[in-house]
């Protein structure tokens, strides 16, 4: 399970960041990144908690 | 006076003791703490401070460079040692030199600035939730609300974080940690969107663009002029309090050694150099806007805002909660709900005030400065005093209710810094040897007296 979440959370932020840089290289357009990093974060924060834990 | 006594012990009546062995924690914890703690909203409203205040290109990736650096050696060689020698969190060791007089004093102080923080944060986060409803944005030279919508935005806002510090969720902070990998990348990717739009294609160009776009060299309208000085020093003090002033001990006394201060570079090189970059990038593709929400917006559309929003409110909450801890010390009989509650009263009204988001850059240089000099005594308490003969922790081992040398120490070096011909940004470093000076100083004629 956790592995999954873990898979999951490294799509969320594959789709957080790597959008901008199409945007950059001008191959996507800027709404199409902004939609995508709105899809990053849901992964991300459906995924991450599962797996991430605060020690101190 | 017993009884400030009784209200201090009462509300660290768990935090006492030293941290036991078994508790200790590895290095994966700490990188994880300092990286979610510095990023924060404040991070989108410091990069395009700089800009405003024409910091040039060069000056700025030095600075921050050089500053981060001292900052991380300021945690390392100060703060660290002596959590890890002691064990203790800051409270109970500074009531060890100074009494619970002065201790009483400090907190209630670090409980104002507590509050006007986490109002800097409602601000922040109120410029992203007001984007839906086409809210008139702050400007720059704003003092004062320049909206009705506004003021309900920041009144809704400070209504919610208020009513989760009440409810106690100070683990809302654990959710800063989790969300903080994710918005140091809304930063970055943020950043990286709006660059075509300044007229970077390759990256060949970014440096063009930065010293001619981003990072001209020359300050918007009504602001001074800020220099390589005046980012390595920011960059240095605007954690003044945690590191020179000590508060992190309170973090650090969990740490297997003293070389795990190292790892606050996590916080400083991506917080407060990838993330101040990237919002100064933003800012000048907005063409100067400093409002945190729309630069968000324009970078990372939805995902921006939300990134403004969380980075704001998941810092704002456990500040809050914790100024509304301090506060419990000077209101005994109220419940903490109510100490919370009129914390977040004063916090949501200072929020209004656009004035503390746009000069959160004087504001962060003075919380530090303020608290530093008590740093500056526990320094001087845990390595100077036994080298010279002179007793620590001296107002434990007399059972005195307050420690002259402490309070005058305080006392006198602000008012020697307050007048110092000099910016704030630069007041701490020579306020920093005053303290230490005035201490031993002032320790060694007490307990000299105490003798005779």
């Amino acid at each position: 399970m956790k592995t999954i979440m873990k898979l999951l959370s490294f799509l969320g932020l594959t789709s957080t960041v790597l959008p901008a840089l199409f945007v950059f290289l001008n191959k996507i357009s800027w709404q199409t990144h902004a939609n995508l990093m709105l899809a990053g974060a849901v992964l991300w924060f459906l995924s991450a908690p599962v797996w991430m834990r605060r020690r101190i | 006076m017993s009884l400030i006594t009784e209200r201090l012990d009462a509300l660290y009546e768990f935090d006492r003791e030293p941290v036991p062995e078994n508790k200790l924690q590895g290095p994966g914890s700490f990188i994880g703490v300092y990286a979610g703690e510095h990023v924060a909203g404040t991070e989108f409203v410091i990069g395009p401070l700089f800009v405003a205040h024409g910091v040039a290109a060069g000056d700025l990736f030095a600075g921050l460079l050089l500053g981060n650096f001292l900052a991380v050696l300021s945690w390392a060689f100060i703060a660290a040692p002596i959590a890890v020698k002691t064990r203790l969190n800051l409270y109970w060791h500074l009531r060890k030199i100074t009494g619970p007089r002065v201790l009483f004093v400090y907190n209630l102080i670090n409980a104002l600035m507590f509050c006007f923080l986490a109002g800097a944060m409602i601000s922040v986060a109120a410029t992203a939730v007001g984007l839906p409803f086409n809210m008139k944005m702050p400007a720059l030279n704003d003092l004062y609300p320049n909206s009705l919508e506004w003021i309900v935005v920041v009144l809704a806002v400070g209504a919610a974080v208020t009513t989760f510090a009440i409810l106690g969720f100070e683990k809302l902070a654990l959710f800063s940690e989790i969300a903080a990998p994710w918005m140091v990348l809304v930063f970055v990717a943020a950043a990286v969107a709006v660059l075509p739009k300044l007229g970077v294609t390759s990256l060949g160009d970014f440096w063009k663009v930065a010293n001619e776009k981003i990072w001209t060299g020359v300050p918007l309208a009504g602001q001074s002029k800020f220099t390589f000085w005046h980012v390595m020093f920011f960059a240095w003090f605007c954690n003044m309090a945690m590191h020179l002033g000590m508060s992190d001990m309170t973090l650090l006394r969990y740490a297997k050694k003293w070389q795990y201060g190292f790892l606050s570079a996590f916080g400083m090189y991506v917080g407060h150099f990838i993330a101040w970059i990237a919002s100064g990038i933003l800012c000048a593709a907005a063409l100067g806007e400093v409002a945190p929400g729309p630069i968000a917006y324009l970078g990372a559309g939805i995902a921006g805002a939300i990134c403004v929003v969380l980075a704001s409110w998941t810092t704002a909450n456990p500040t809050l909660y914790r100024a509304g801890l301090a506060l419990q010390t000077a209101t005994p009989n109220w419940k903490r709900w109510k100490v919370t509650l009129a914390a977040g009263g004063v916090t949501t009204f200072a929020a209004i005030f656009p004035a503390l988001m746009m000069k959160l850059l004087d504001f962060v240089a003075l919380y530090g400065l303020i608290l530093m000099p008590m740093g500056a005594v526990i320094l001087a308490d845990f390595w100077l005093l036994p080298k010279l003969g002179v007793k620590s922790n001296f107002a434990e081992w007399k059972n005195l209710p307050l420690s002259w040398p402490a309070a005058i120490t305080w006392g006198l070096t602000l008012s020697v810094c307050f007048w110092l011909p000099m910016e704030i940004f630069f007041k701490g470093l020579p306020g920093w040897f005053i303290a230490v000076a005035l201490f031993v100083t002032l320790s060694y004629i007490q307990q000299k007296r105490s003798r005779t």
